[in-house]
C-alpha cells in the first residue's frame, strides 16, 4: 500500500499517465491471469471489508490470512488487499483470489490455512467455500458467472471491490482522475463540459431525478463570486447503503466527481455532508482528500492549472431530515437541521447565502466516467428519459441481499428474481418497497414495468436513493405502512404542522387498525390526511411521508378492510388480531404446550385434545413452538 | 430593485414591487390570507402551513407568507384544495392543544382560537393529546406553558433576530418538538433580559405575564394598607386598546378614574418622576461632559436593557447613568418624601406601579431597590394586567368620566410623557440640558431629528456652541451594536446615548396590549407626542411639583439625598442564578 509520504505532487496531467504506467504492472494479475509476476507477488487476496462484511467478521479473515501467510513464509509473495463492498453482502465474509479469480464465500478464520495451502500454494479450488447456485446447488468458481453479478451493469461500481480504496494509485491505475485531467484541459471551455453532463441525461440520484446538467447550469449562472458545492452523503433510508458502499469502496471517484463539478459550476469550495454513523466512509474520504491534496489533484493550483478547489467533510449527527437540502445546508452552517421554504433555491442562495449546488453521492460519482467517456457513452445506457445505471440496495426477504448496479429500465421482476435471487424459503413475493419511507410499494402486478424515474412515480412509488425492501406473503401491509410511518414520524423535524402533527395522527390510526381498534372511516381519514400532507407539508420529507400509506391502500386496500371490518390480519402478523387454536383432530394430548404456556392458558387431560383459553392467552407463540411435531396449534 | 411584477390572485390582477410575498400582494387586493407562524415583526418561517395557497405550476401548495411573487404568477387563495388543507392544519393543531380556552389568559385574544372560528373548524376527529410538559414559572416576569405552544417559532425568531439574545430554541424532533431555553432550563435560569416581547408575539397562551393582580386586590381590600399607584407614560396611549379603542388613543383621565374605582387610595403619575429623572440625569450628564469621565453616558429607564447590559457587557456598566428609573425613583420617594408630606406611616404603604413592561416586575425586587428602608415598589402590574383588573372590578371604561391624578407626585410634564417613546428620554433630557447650559429658552421644543422608529438614530445637538453627539437605540439588537461600538473605542464620538430594550420603546413594551395593527407602534408613539403637545408644561425643570421636591426635600439634583434615594449601582442578582 502506498502511504501518503511516498506520494509526490503531480505537476501536470501527463504525470498522471506516468503514475498509471508505474502502478499497472503491480495490479495486473487482477485483470490478466497471465500477467507477469511483479516483484515476486504471485497472488492478490482481495477481502471485502466494507461495513457489511466487517460486521460479519471479515477483519478476522484479514488477520487470519496475514498470520497464516507469515507463518508459511508467503507474506512477501501474497498481497492481502482490503477492498470495499464487493456487492454480494449476503455472502460475507467473501474473498477473491487472483490471478485465478477464485471466489470464496461465508468464510471463517479457521478456513484460512486450508485456503492458503490448497488454493494459494496448491493451485486447487476448495469446493466447500464456493458459492452454490440457489436451486441447483451447482458450485461456481468465478463470481462473474453468478447470476447476481452477471445480470448487473457495473459502470459506476466498476472499482468497488476491485481496488484498495485507501490507495489512490490503484484508482489512478484504473483511469482515476483522467476525467479531471480532461476537464482541466478544457477549463476555458466549461460550456462544453456542461454540455457533456447534459448530453449524458444524468438525473439526480438522490431521489428527485432533476436533470443534473440543468441543475448545475442554474447555480453556474447565479450571480455571485463565491459558490459552493455539496455532496449529500446523509443516506438515511432504512435499508439503503448504496452511498456508503460507494464511499467506502471507491472514495476517489466521488472526490474527482466533485472537483470536476466545481470547475464546471464555478465553485471554489465544497462540502461532503456525511452522517457520522458512517465512520469507515468518513475515514476513507478523509484519506482520499488528503491523498488528492498531496498529489495536487485537490486544493490550490490543481495539476498546475492555476485553478483551486477545496473540499471539506462535515459529519452529520444522524437526523434523517438533514438529507433534505435546505436542512442539510443549515446543519453545515451550525444551525438546527430544519428545512426552509424555497424559493430562494440553494442554486441562488444556499450555504451562507451563496449559490450552492447539492447532489448526492451517486450523482457526483457518475461524473468522472461521463467526462472521461463522454455524455453520449453514458446516455447509451438506460431508457429514453432515465439514462445510465442505478445502484440498488437489495434487502428484505430476498435470497441475495447486496448491492446491485443495473441499467435503468430493467424490470423490477428481473432485479428481484434474477439478481436478488427471488424470495427466501420459497415464500411468495408480496410487494417491494422502493424509495424508503418516502417511497411506495409495488405489488406483483406492477413489477413488470421498467424501473425508471417516471414509471415509478406513475405507479405511486419513487426512485428514491435506491433502497429496495422486498416483503413476502407473511408481511402485513398495514403493519409495513405503520413501520415506515413510525420512522418518518420520529424523524420529522417538527417545523411544519402537517408533517409533525399529521404523521403522528396517521401513525395513531394505523396503530389502532393493527390493534383491532380500527373504525369505519379510518381509511378515508387516512386518505384525507395523506392527500393534504402531500400538498401542504413544507419539505420533501413531509410531502412524501404519506406515500407508504397511499400505495398500500392503493394496492392492498382489502388488507386494511379485513383489519377494520373483520378484525383479521390476513398475513397473520398483527398479534392483537390473532387467536390461537388447537386442532382437536391433530392434538394427541402430549401436554407439552400446557407445560410451556407461561400463563396457564392451556388445559386438557393427558392423551385428550387440549384447549386454549383465549381470554388468558397472551399470544406469545410458545405453544406453537412446542407443538412442532404435531402442528396441532395454529393462529388465525 | 424596485422592479414591479404583475400577477393574478383569485382572478384579479395586481401589480406589486418584486420581492413582495403572495401574502403581501393579496392584502393589496383586500384578500386576507390567514397565518399563524407569520408575524409582521419577524421574518417568514413557513412552518404552520395555515397560509398555504395554490400557485399554478408549483408541485404542492406554497406558503403565502414567504413565497415571492413573480411576473405572471397565478394564485388561488380560496380553492377547495386550499380550504381543505388549511382547515385540516388547524384541526391538527387543535388536536394537540389543551382545550382550556375558557381559563386561558389569551381567551378571546388568541390567534389559534380565531383561526378555528374563521376557518370553521367545528370538529376534531383525532384523539386529543394530554399535557405532558411542566409549566415553567422560574421567571420573575413570565410564565411559559409548553403544552399550549403551537411551535410557530415567533418567540424564537424575535428573541434571536431582534433582541439577539436567543433565549429560546427548538429542541427534540417531530411530535416531541418543543420551544425551550437551552438545555431545558427554566426561563429564570438563563440569560433572559425579561423584555417580555415573546409574550407579545406569542399567538396563543404559551408565554404569558406572571399575574400579580390578585396580590394587588388583596392589598386594596386590606383596610390597614394605603395603596398608592403610579402609572407609566406609555400606559395611557395603550390601555384603551383593551377596551376596544384605537392604538394611540389617549385615555389618561379614564385610566385614573378607573384606578380610583378599583379602590386605589392614591393615583399618581410616573411622569412626575420621569421629570425628576431628567433633573438628575441632565445634571449627571453635564458633570460627566465637563470631566470627560465615563463618557459616553448611557441613559435608560428600561430594566430589560439594564439586565442585558449587566449580563452581556458588565465591563461597560460605568458608562451608564447611575440614576434609577422613574418607577424606582417614584418608589423611593413614595415611602419617604410622599409619606412625610401626607403623614402616612411608610410601613402601611403598598406601592403599586402600572407599567408597559415585564422586566419591571423583576426590577422592583432587586435588593438595592429599598432606599426607603422598605421594598420601594411592592407590585408591578403590566398594562394587560391592569385591563383585566379594571374589567374584574366592573369598570365600564367606555362610560367612565375622566379624572385627574391626585396632588403631590401627580403632575408630569410633556417631557415626562414622551419617556415612553424611543428617543423620548433623550429629547426630555435635551430640553432641560439646553436651558440649563445656555440659560436660554429653547427655540424649538421638539427635536424632530431624534424621533422616529429607525433602529439606531444619531444626531448632533448644538447647545449654543457645545456640540453634543447623541445616539438612540431601541431593540436589543441595536443596543448590542451600540455597545460594540463603545467597546471599539466609540469611533462615532457619541456623548449621550439612549437605549430601550423593546423595539419602539415602552409604548410597545412586553406588558402592553397585543395588537394586530401593523402600525401600532407608530400610532402609540404619535399618541404620546400628541399628549406632550396638548400640555402647557413640557419641560421637566419647569414642573412645579418637581421644583417643590427639590426646594423642600432633596435640595439639589445630584445632591446627597438624591444619591441616597435616586441613584443605584449595577449588579444583577438575576445573573447569580447561573453564574458560578
Amino acid at each position: 500500500m502506498t502511504s501518503d509520504n511516498t506520494l509526490r505532487r503531480l505537476q501536470r496531467a501527463d504525470d498522471l499517465d506516468a503514475m498509471k504506467a508505474k502502478v499497472l504492472p503491480r495490479i495486473a494479475i487482477r485483470k490478466d491471469p497471465k500477467a507477469p509476476i511483479y516483484e515476486g507477488v504471485t497472488h492478490h487476496v482481495m477481502i471485502c471489508c466494507d461495513t457489511g462484511c466487517t460486521s460479519s467478521g471479515s477483519r478476522k479473515i484479514v488477520e487470519a490470512f496475514e498470520n497464516d501467510l507469515k507463518a508459511k513464509g508467503l507474506d512477501k509473495s501474497v498481497e492481502v488487499v482490503v477492498i470495499g463492498c464487493h456487492g454480494f453482502c449476503e455472502m460475507g465474509p467473501l474473498i477473491v483470489i487472483y490471478p485465478d479469480d477464485v471466489y470464496y464465500v461465508h468464510l471463517s478464520p479457521d478456513n484460512i490455512p486450508q485456503i492458503v495451502d490448497e488454493t494459494i500454494k496448491g493451485g486447487k479450488v476448495v469446493e466447500d467455500f464456493l458459492y452454490k447456485e440457489a436451486e441447483t446447488l451447482r458450485p461456481i468458481v468465478h463470481y462473474k458467472e453468478i447470476e447476481f453479478y452477471a445480470k448487473q451493469k457495473r459502470i459506476l461500481l466498476t472499482n468497488c471491490g476491485h481496488i484498495n480504496p485507501e490507495d489512490v494509485t490503484e484508482y489512478i491505475a484504473n483511469d482515476g482522475y483522467k476525467g479531471l485531467a480532461k476537464a482541466l484541459s478544457m477549463k476555458d471551455n466549461t460550456d462544453a463540459l456542461l454540455e457533456e453532463v447534459k448530453t449524458s441525461g444524468l438525473r439526480g440520484r438522490g431521489g428527485g431525478g432533476f436533470p443534473t446538467g440543468r441543475k448545475w447550469e442554474l447555480c453556474r449562472n447565479a450571480p455571485g463570486d463565491k459558490k459552493y458545492i455539496i455532496c449529500n452523503a446523509d443516506e438515511g433510508d432504512p435499508g439503503a447503503f448504496m452511498d456508503r458502499s460507494l464511499m467506502e469502496g471507491d472514495p476517489h471517484r466521488l472526490v474527482e466527481g466533485m472537483i470536476i463539478g466545481a470547475l464546471i459550476i464555478g465553485a471554489d469550495e465544497g462540502y461532503i455532508y456525511c452522517r457520522a454513523e458512517y465512520p469507515l466512509a468518513i475515514r476513507r474520504l478523509r484519506l482520499a482528500i488528503s491523498q488528492a491534496e498531496t498529489l495536487g489533484l485537490l486544493g490550490d493550483d490543481i495539476l498546475g492549472s492555476g485553478w483551486s478547489f477545496h473540499l471539506h467533510i462535515k459529519e452529520g449527527a444522524g437526523a434523517f431530515v438533514c438529507g433534505e437540502e435546505t436542512a442539510l445546508i443549515h446543519s453545515i452552517e451550525g444551525k438546527r437541521g430544519m428545512p426552509t421554504a424555497r424559493p430562494p433555491f440553494p442554486a441562488i442562495s444556499g450555504l451562507w447565502g451563496k449559490p450552492t449546488n447539492n447532489n448526492n453521492v451517486e450523482t457526483w460519482a457518475n461524473i468522472p466516467g461521463i467526462i472521461r467517456n463522454g455524455g453520449a457513452w453514458y446516455a447509451s445506457f438506460g431508457t429514453e428519459k432515465s439514462k445510465g445505471t442505478k445502484v440498488f440496495a437489495l434487502t428484505g426477504k430476498v435470497n441475495n441481499t447486496g448491492l446491485a448496479e443495473v441499467p435503468m429500465g430493467m424490470t423490477m421482476r428481473e432485479i428481484i428474481f434474477n439478481i436478488a435471487g427471488g424470495i427466501q424459503n420459497g415464500k411468495k413475493f408480496k410487494a417491494v418497497q422502493i424509495g424508503g419511507p418516502s417511497g411506495g410499494c409495488l405489488p406483483d402486478s406492477m413489477i413488470d414495468r421498467p424501473v425508471d424515474y417516471d414509471s415509478l412515480i406513475e405507479a405511486g412509488a419513487m426512485m428514491g436513493s435506491g433502497g429496495l425492501v422486498v416483503v413476502d406473503e407473511d408481511t402485513c401491509m398495514v403493519d409495513l405502512a405503520r413501520f415506515f410511518l413510525s420512522f418518518t414520524r420520529d424523524e420529522s423535524c417538527g417545523k411544519c404542522t402537517p408533517c409533525r402533527e399529521g404523521s403522528t395522527r396517521m401513525l395513531n390510526i394505523l396503530t389502532n387498525i393493527t390493534q383491532g381498534k380500527g373504525k369505519p372511516g379510518d381509511i378515508e381519514l387516512l386518505e384525507e390526511l395523506a392527500r393534504n400532507i402531500k400538498l401542504s407539508a413544507l419539505c420533501g420529507l413531509g410531502q412524501t411521508c404519506p406515500n407508504p400509506i397511499l400505495s398500500t391502500i392503493r394496492y392492498f386496500r382489502h388488507e386494511y378492510e379485513e383489519h377494520i371490518f373483520h378484525k383479521k390480519c390476513p398475513a397473520g402478523q398483527c398479534v392483537d388480531l390473532l387467536t390461537y387454536w388447537i386442532d382437536s383432530e391433530k392434538c394427541v394430548g402430549c401436554g407439552s404446550c400446557k407445560k410451556i404456556c407461561p400463563v396457564s392458558a392451556i388445559d386438557g387431560e393427558k392423551k385428550e385434545p387440549h384447549v386454549i383459553d383465549i381470554n388468558k392467552c397472551i399470544k406469545c407463540g410458545s405453544c406453537i413452538e412446542a407443538c412442532k411435531k404435531y402442528k396441532a396449534i395454529f393462529k388465525k | 430593485m424596485s422592479k414591479n411584477v404583475t400577477l393574478t390572485i383569485d382572478n384579479q390582477s395586481v401589480t406589486v414591487p418584486a420581492g413582495v410575498t403572495i401574502w403581501g400582494a393579496a392584502r393589496k387586493l383586500g384578500i386576507n390570507i390567514p397565518t399563524l407562524c407569520h408575524h409582521f415583526d419577524v421574518k417568514p418561517y413557513s412552518g404552520c402551513r395555515v397560509c398555504v395557497v395554490e400557485a399554478v405550476g408549483a408541485r404542492a401548495l406554497v406558503a403565502a407568507c414567504s413565497y415571492p411573487v413573480t411576473d405572471g404568477l397565478v394564485v388561488f387563495t380560496n380553492s377547495p384544495k386550499v380550504r381543505e388543507a388549511r382547515r385540516l392544519v388547524v384541526e391538527l393543531l387543535l388536536a394537540n392543544h389543551p382545550h382550556e380556552c375558557l381559563t386561558c389568559d389569551r381567551n378571546q385574544n388568541c390567534e389559534l382560537q380565531k383561526l378555528a372560528l374563521d376557518l370553521g373548524v367545528k370538529e376534531i376527529r383525532f384523539e386529543k393529546s394530554k399535557p405532558t410538559w411542566v409549566v415553567d414559572r422560574t421567571s420573575p416576569s413570565l410564565v411559559r406553558d409548553p403544552n399550549k405552544c403551537v411551535l410557530c417559532g415567533r418567540c424564537v425568531r424575535f428573541c434571536a433576530d431582534k433582541q439577539t439574545c436567543s433565549v429560546y430554541t427548538f429542541a427534540n424532533r417531530g411530535f416531541s418538538s418543543i420551544v425551550t431555553p437551552a438545555f431545558g432550563k427554566g426561563l429564570g435560569e438563563v440569560a433572559c433580559t425579561l423584555c417580555g416581547q415573546c409574550s407579545v408575539i406569542c399567538p396563543v397562551g404559551a408565554i404569558t405575564v406572571k399575574d400579580d393582580t390578585e396580590k394587588v386586590m388583596d392589598a386594596i381590600s386590606d383596610p390597614e394598607k394605603i395603596v398608592i399607584v403610579q402609572t407609566a407614560p406609555s400606559v395611557r396611549v395603550a390601555l384603551g386598546e383593551l377596551f376596544g379603542g384605537a392604538p394611540g388613543s389617549i385615555v389618561t383621565g379614564k385610566m385614573v378614574a378607573g384606578l380610583k374605582r378599583a379602590g386605589f387610595d392614591r393615583v399618581l403619575d410616573t411622569n412626575f418622576t420621569a421629570d425628576v429623572t431628567i433633573m438628575e440625569e441632565a445634571t449627571e450628564f453635564l458633570h460627566r461632559l465637563g470631566s470627560g469621565k465615563d463618557m459616553p453616558m448611557i441613559t435608560s429607564c428600561s430594566p430589560g436593557w439594564i439586565n442585558f447590559m449587566e449580563m452581556f457587557y458588565p465591563e461597560l456598566v460605568q458608562h451608564h447613568s447611575t440614576c434609577k428609573s422613574p418607577q424606582q425613583i417614584f418608589g423611593a420617594l413614595a415611602k419617604t418624601y410622599y409619606a412625610e408630606k401626607e403623614k402616612i406611616d411608610p410601613a402601611k404603604i403598598v406601592s403599586v406601579s402600572i407599567m408597559p413592561c415585564t422586566a419591571k416586575k423583576f426590577e422592583c425586587t432587586r435588593p438595592e431597590m429599598n432606599a426607603s428602608g422598605y421594598q420601594d415598589v411592592d407590585y408591578v402590574l403590566t398594562t394587560r394586567e391592569l385591563g383585566k383588573l379594571l374589567k374584574s372590578c366592573g369598570v365600564a371604561f367606555d362610560q367612565i368620566k375622566p379624572e385627574n391624578y391626585d396632588p403631590i407626585m401627580g403632575i408630569g410634564s410633556g417631557a415626562g410623557t414622551i419617556f415612553g417613546n424611543t428617543g423620548g428620554v433623550m429629547e426630555a433630557a435635551l430640553r432641560t440640558a439646553y436651558e440649563v447650559v445656555t440659560k436660554k429658552t429653547l427655540p424649538a421644543i421638539e427635536f424632530g431629528a431624534i424621533r422616529g422608529l429607525a433602529g439606531l438614530r444619531e444626531a448632533e445637538i448644538d447647545l449654543e456652541g457645545t456640540k453634543i453627539k447623541v445616539a438612540i437605540a431601541h431593540g436589543l439588537g441595536n443596543a448590542r451594536k451600540v455597545m460594540d461600538t463603545i467597546k471599539a473605542g466609540n469611533p462615532r464620538g457619541w456623548h449621550f446615548i439612549e437605549v430601550m430594550a423593546c423595539p419602539g420603546g415602552c409604548i410597545s413594551g412586553g406588558g402592553q396590549p397585543i395588537s394586530s395593527d401593523i402600525n401600532y407602534r407608530a400610532k402609540r408613539m404619535a399618541g404620546l407626542y400628541e399628549d406632550d403637545r396638548q400640555l402647557t408644561l413640557r419641560k421637566s425643570h419647569e414642573n412645579p411639583e418637581v421644583k417643590a421636591l427639590y426646594d423642600e426635600y432633596l435640595k439639589e439634583p445630584g445632591g446627597h439625598l438624591s444619591h441616597k434615594l435616586l441613584h443605584t449601582t449595577f449588579h444583577n442578582p438575576h445573573m447569580d442564578l447561573y453564574t458560578e
